[in-house]
């Protein structure tokens, strides 16, 4: 690792973003830097684009931003083998808490939206309290049974939810005077949060906590002999994914100005899911290849609506036999253990010290 | 007063009783060899000490300090680590990353930190602790290797070398040369004796691998259906005609292996 020789030891977290292996003959730069590249030309894209873009897209892009925090988030409670069905739910809660606060205690948005993170963690931790006595596929249906019960709760509780009317005239997103109504300028306010969420989930996920989280899912009798505290660190990991999941929930209350418990009903746990399968698990990048794509397909597919669920039902079943990996997994710059991910986050850390 | 300190400790599954009764009093500085004849308890003694199961009574003390009943973190944290019978490690991560995820106790890293990427003198340190095991246990040649890909001679090393990166005052090795071979076996003999007279390490050793108890423990510890059986030095235990009858047997088997 000291070994100045070794082209790999140099420090790179450019690279680390996704572009392909450094292969010796790239020039340093582009190895260095060729990830940061990519990302600025990405988003250097996204900010033109809806200048150029009708109507609908730009509304298709807000609800796109928000599925990318659906999922960049879902992915993180997996890492610790959480397979929960309960984070659409969470999503939910976020929701929820900002129709609520921001019409009845007129929080402004750029407080609220965090704040309803706050809640969905919070909520989220209480859940984890008696799923933590579960792992595996007993998870799954504890995670099911205790989203189902929030959504009940919602369904049959008139003051304050509303019932299944749910909660109408949430006020207006506003910025510092900034009336974030048009789609152009929230499409750049669902953008800012887009890119805090994946780089910050992108930071934990490759650090020494989401490696802890790593070390659960592969032995967590291990881990908890090695001194990681398994339940503190599941529960941080599902509260992290609510915290951003009730994020996401704000963003759709502030857009759609009413919401009601259809809003997170299973079918869109489900989606939430095959887009997660599909792009894969195993690497942070998965996820946002998988509802990227899926997004598009879903658009396209608009005109065979009755037939949609059969689609994504079949698609999700033949990517479980003939790709399980998914989609990541057929690239095979992405296709790196986490090991080597973690190993060059620490000689990130540890080289490329100044001085 | 000793490092560890065992009364009356009982652990039932239902009506069988795995361990009952046993006191053991483990001293700084020794070595200590746990024998038995298969399901003779000694790797549930392993598991209530290291907090993988809750003792059914009795208490175990660790300097002092009770740790019956406690996480298996928190008596990790406390001093006292485990190795598992069977080969457990990270299987993605390399060499260099199964000790560095076992450096947790000693490398805490806040939410906040691992976000903004502050813990870089702490994450340096641990480098080089890291390395450092990883030289003593003699893995310096693999530690950029994906661990699935070692050998299982490395495997069972590292596996010690993860055990020390928790820093533990006691260490307790379930078996630590099951499946090794000749040379493999004296190189962790080796180890276990450097781990005690260089770094000062207080050890437990569970072991079937009679060669390998009798070379390396000073003191010796037989359990027979959960109940002391003897304890002392190994020519006692070799001696004692309660061990040969219970558990080694007829003299072929010994006059085989001495």
């Amino acid at each position: 690792m000291k070994n100045p020789n070794d082209t790999a030891s140099s420090p790179v977290s450019g690279g680390a973003l996704g572009t392909p292996a450094a292969a010796p003959s790239q020039p340093d730069w582009q190895r260095k830097y060729g990830g940061w590249i990519v990302v600025l030309v990405i988003l250097g894209v996204l900010c033109v684009l809806p200048f150029h873009m009708k109507f609908y897209h730009i509304e298709l892009s807000i609800l796109y931003f928000m599925s990318v925090i659906l999922a960049v988030s879902y992915r993180l409670v997996t890492t610790t083998g959480d397979w929960g069905f309960a984070h659409i739910i969470l999503q939910g809660v976020g929701a929820y808490a900002t129709a609520l606060l921001a019409k009845h205690a007129g929080i402004p948005f750029i407080v609220m939206v965090p704040l309803a993170g706050l809640v969905a963690a919070a909520v989220g931790a209480i859940i984890m309290i008696p799923m933590l006595r579960t792992k595996g596929f007993a998870f799954f249906i504890a995670s099911f049974a205790f989203g189902e019960f929030i959504r009940m709760v919602w369904m049959k509780v008139n003051n304050p939810f509303g019932g299944t009317g749910g909660i109408v005239n949430i006020p207006s997103p506003e910025l510092f005077g900034l009336k974030l109504t048009s789609s152009v300028n929230y499409y750049f306010a669902c953008m800012a949060f887009m890119v805090a969420a994946v780089f910050i989930i992108w930071r934990l996920d490759r650090s020494r906590i989401g490696n802890a989280w790593k070390s659960i899912h592969t032995d967590d009798m291990l881990a908890e002999c090695m001194g990681i505290n398994v339940a503190r660190y599941r529960t941080l990991a599902f509260m992290v994914g609510s915290f951003f999941a009730g994020i996401a929930g704000a963003l759709l209350a502030y857009r759609m100005g009413s919401i009601d418990p259809h809003n997170f009903e299973i079918t869109q746990m489900v989606y939430l899911v095959i887009w997660v399968v599909i792009g894969g698990a195993s690497t942070f990048w998965g996820p946002l290849i998988g509802v990227t794509i899926l997004t598009i397909a879903f658009e396209w597919s608009r005109p065979l609506l009755e037939w949609r669920p059969l689609m994504f039902g079949s698609l999700l079943i033949m990517f479980l036999i003939f790709l399980p990996g998914g989609i990541e997994s057929l690239l095979p710059a992405l296709r790196r253990p986490p090991g080597e991910h973690y190993a060059r986050f620490r000689r990130w850390l540890t080289n490329n010290r100044p001085g | 007063m000793a490092l560890l300190e065992i009364r009356n400790l009982s652990k039932n599954f239902g009506g069988l009783a795995a361990v009952s009764d046993l006191d053991l009093d483990v001293e700084e500085g020794e070595i200590r060899g746990i024998i038995g004849p298969n399901g003779a308890g000694k790797t549930t003694l392993f598991n209530v000490i290291s907090g993988t199961y809750r003792p059914s009574g009795g208490t175990i003390k660790l300097e002092g300090k009770s740790i019956a009943g406690k996480r298996p973190s928190t008596i990790a944290a406390m001093g006292a680590v485990r190795t598992f019978q069977h080969t457990a490690l990270f299987e993605d991560f390399d060499t260099m990353g199964n000790v560095s995820i076992a450096r947790h106790l000693h490398a805490k890293e806040t939410i906040f930190g691992a976000i903004l990427g502050t813990a870089r003198k702490m994450e340096l340190e641990n480098e080089k602790r890291a390395e450092e095991i990883i030289e003593f246990i003699g893995l310096g040649e693999v530690k950029h290797e994906l661990s699935i890909n070692l050998s299982h001679g490395h495997q069972r090393a590292l596996n010690v070398a993860m055990a020390l990166a928790a820093e533990p005052r006691l260490l307790m090795l379930d078996e630590p040369v099951a499946g090794m071979n000749p040379s493999e076996t004296a190189t962790m003999t080796d180890i276990i004796r450097k781990l005690r007279n260089d770094w000062g390490i207080t050890v437990i050793l569970v072991e079937h691998d009679m060669r390998t108890v009798m070379d390396v423990c000073e003191h010796i510890t037989v359990i027979n259906f959960g109940q002391k059986l003897a304890e002392g030095s190994p020519d006692e235990i070799i001696s004692n005609p309660e061990v040969i009858e219970a558990y080694l047997g007829s003299d072929d088997v010994l006059g085989e292996d001495f």
